[in-house]
């Protein structure tokens, strides 16, 4: 190589200098590197703060025009009419109730299938089932809509003929199949990380595979699949089009889960998909509504980060 | 105590038995929930959409009139987005990993940053958008532009990157580390002639998963005010605009207006007509199409490292 036919003849003529002014490069170039892949991390903190300042930001100018009584007192939402009234609960109601539809269903598939992965099933199906979940949470959402909105909603037309077109028990449905993967893979870690020893002495006391699946196994993860059903919630009341194409966008102060309502992300598409000037009170209405969902989000992570993190120091 | 008899202990053990051999098919069957759905789905949508999977569908902008509506603009927006996406968040992601995996001090900056990227995987693809809503689109004014939509959906697949790097730089054992560094390697010269080397399967694994997820999100580019009815193509460099008979830039496409596959889709199926519907359909055919067989690629290149990896 040429480089290094000139370094040697460097040497050769200067060896004390060249050795130094090359170590010196060497450590410059090893620092900017270092400092790079620091901003590459600290990016991470600078989105954090980001999304914090713009939803903190739009927000304050928000409730500079609505008092922070009245958006959480009031049971109307209507921001686009001639009166408006800005009360968010119709929204949280519409958002809890579609993630209770969702978790209904969720909590207990994937409940059953993650004890059924660790306890049950032989290598061989468990290998073969497991990409097909992945493969489920792999699907985009707004194709979960398209499926809610025009083969399970009219499916349960034919047992409910009053269900409207949009409601929100189909879309829950949905969402409930959509997260089944995420709650089984977390509570079957968390199953997994129960110690053999247990089992072993519940198979040496004579109990058969479902009793010490019931009995010890489950009870030894209870923290793991807690953590499940909480970052569960925390999924479905930040999804967003499976919502935003079968639920409906009218905002409805309800908990019966075959009427149609807005959630707080369906509101969010429907303001953005019209054209609202920049700064009019209806934007920033929707960087209010997101910092509700943000901090809905952030405790229920963070409740279910705690509960993960116990059972794993358990043993 | 008396011996208990014989007989009801026998049939106690069959019952317990029994639920056993129950519980199993329980279990069979409801894991078999989330394969039927997926079947449902995909069968559901193409037998809606298949008649309309024509070659004048990929060919055509969206029309008013449903049967001579297609796809080309956002097909083309969706691929455009997507290298803007892989531009921004492969190098930024990767080099995150790095930094944190090999070069990170214990210390309290290293805590926040890893609490951060942890909590970044948990928040809703909806508030990325209303980030780019007000950042990218308001304060750096790059307006609704294909540059937008791609930084957006490249900080949302940040973590997913992150976490695969972080993992398959984690399996390569130490005494590689040592070896280079015994040879007299700098730090940066062990990760960029070592460890990127023997963690790319992993690294690709993540990737693909992340512009998987990418290509269907719909949300974050809803909410930064994507266009819905886009009947022209972002200007390919050097090509001449009609209007104004000049030359287009090299990087004119990534300020321009644009729609993607998913968003189509949704403004298909919330039209009230039956055969936008069946559009609808055809379109969810095409990205779910391109979303398994991302995802598929990912699941059998990472079953084929764990089969290959001996330290």
């Amino acid at each position: 190589m040429d480089n290094s036919r000139t370094a040697t003849v460097d040497i050769a003529m200067n060896p004390q200098t060249h050795r130094l002014s090359e170590k010196k490069l060497r450590k410059a170039k090893e620092k900017f590197i270092e400092g790079v892949l620091f901003l590459c991390a600290f990016s991470a903190v600078a989105t954090t703060v980001a999304i914090v300042a713009i939803l903190l930001y739009e927000a304050a100018s928000f409730f500079e025009h609505v008092s922070i009584v009245e958006f959480l007192t009031n049971t109307q939402w209507t921001p686009l009419f001639e009166n408006p009234q800005f009360g968010v609960m119709p929204l949280v109601s519409g958002t809890l109730v579609v993630a209770g539809v969702a978790l209904a269903v969720a909590v207990p598939i994937g409940v059953i299938v993650a004890i059924y992965l660790s306890e049950f099933a032989p290598h061989k199906v468990r290998e073969t089932v497991k990409p097909f979940l992945e493969l489920l949470e792999g699907v985009p959402t707004v194709v979960y809509g398209y499926f809610a909105l025009l083969f399970v909603t009219p499916m349960l037309q034919t047992f409910m003929p009053e269900l409207p077109g949009f409601n929100m028990l189909g879309a829950g449905i949905v969402m409930g199949v959509m997260i089944v993967p995420y709650v089984s893979s977390v509570s079957e870690d968390a199953m997994r990380a129960v110690p053999m020893s247990l089992r072993e002495g519940s198979y040496a006391m004579g109990a058969t595979r479902f009793q010490t699946a019931v009995n010890v196994v489950f009870p030894a993860a209870i923290s793991g699949v807690l953590a499940a059903f909480i970052l569960g919630i925390s999924r479905a009341i930040g999804e967003t089009m499976v919502v935003a194409v079968a639920a409906g966008t009218q905002p409805n102060l309800t908990w019966d889960p075959t009427e149609s309502a807005a959630t707080i992300t369906s509101y969010i598409v429907q303001v953005a998909l019209g054209d609202l000037p920049h700064g009019s009170i209806g934007y920033q209405s929707i960087f209010a509504v997101g910092l509700v969902l943000v901090l809905m989000t952030l405790g229920f992570n963070i409740l279910g980060h705690l509960l993960r993190r116990k059972f794993r120091e358990a043993y | 105590m008396t011996t208990p008899d014989l007989n009801s202990l026998r049939a106690m053990i069959a019952q317990h038995k029994r639920y056993d051999i129950l519980f199993g098919l329980v279990g069979l069957l409801a894991t078999m929930v989330g394969v039927v759905t997926l079947v449902a789905l995909f069968v559901d949508l193409i037998m809606d959409g298949y008649p309309r999977l024509t070659a004048t569908f990929f060919s055509s902008f969206p029309s008013r009139h449903p049967e001579e509506a297609g796809i080309l603009s956002s097909w083309v927006g969706s691929i455009l987005v997507m290298i803007t996406t892989a531009l921004a968040a492969i190098p930024m992601g990767v080099g995150a990993a790095i930094y944190l995996e090999e070069y990170a001090p214990k210390n309290w900056i290293t805590d926040i940053i890893e609490i951060n990227v942890t909590n970044l995987a948990g928040v809703p693809s909806i508030i990325y958008g209303l980030l780019a809503l007000g950042l990218f689109v308001y304060i750096l004014d790059f307006g609704q532009s294909i540059l937008t939509a791609g930084l957006t959906l490249g900080l949302l697949i940040l973590p997913v990157i992150i976490v695969a790097t972080r993992e398959s730089l984690r399996a390569i054992p130490i005494a590689i580390r040592e070896a280079a560094y015994a040879l007299g390697a700098t730090r940066w010269q062990l990760v960029s002639d070592h460890l990127l080397h023997y963690s790319s399967g992993g690294i690709m694994t993540g990737i693909i998963i992340g512009m998987a997820r990418a290509i269907g999100e719909t949300a974050p580019i809803i909410t930064i005010g994507a266009l819905t009815f886009i009947a022209f193509l972002p200007p390919a460099p050097f090509t001449i605009d009609p209007s104004t008979d000049m030359p287009a830039g090299l990087f004119d496409w990534l300020f321009s207006p644009f729609t993607v596959l998913p968003i189509q889709m949704f403004n298909w199926v919330s039209r009230p007509q039956v055969e936008f519907q069946l559009n609808a359909a055809a379109t969810g055919v095409v990205i779910i199409i391109a979303t398994l067989f991302m995802n598929s690629l990912a699941i059998w290149l990472r079953y084929r490292i764990r089969k290959n990896i001996k330290w």
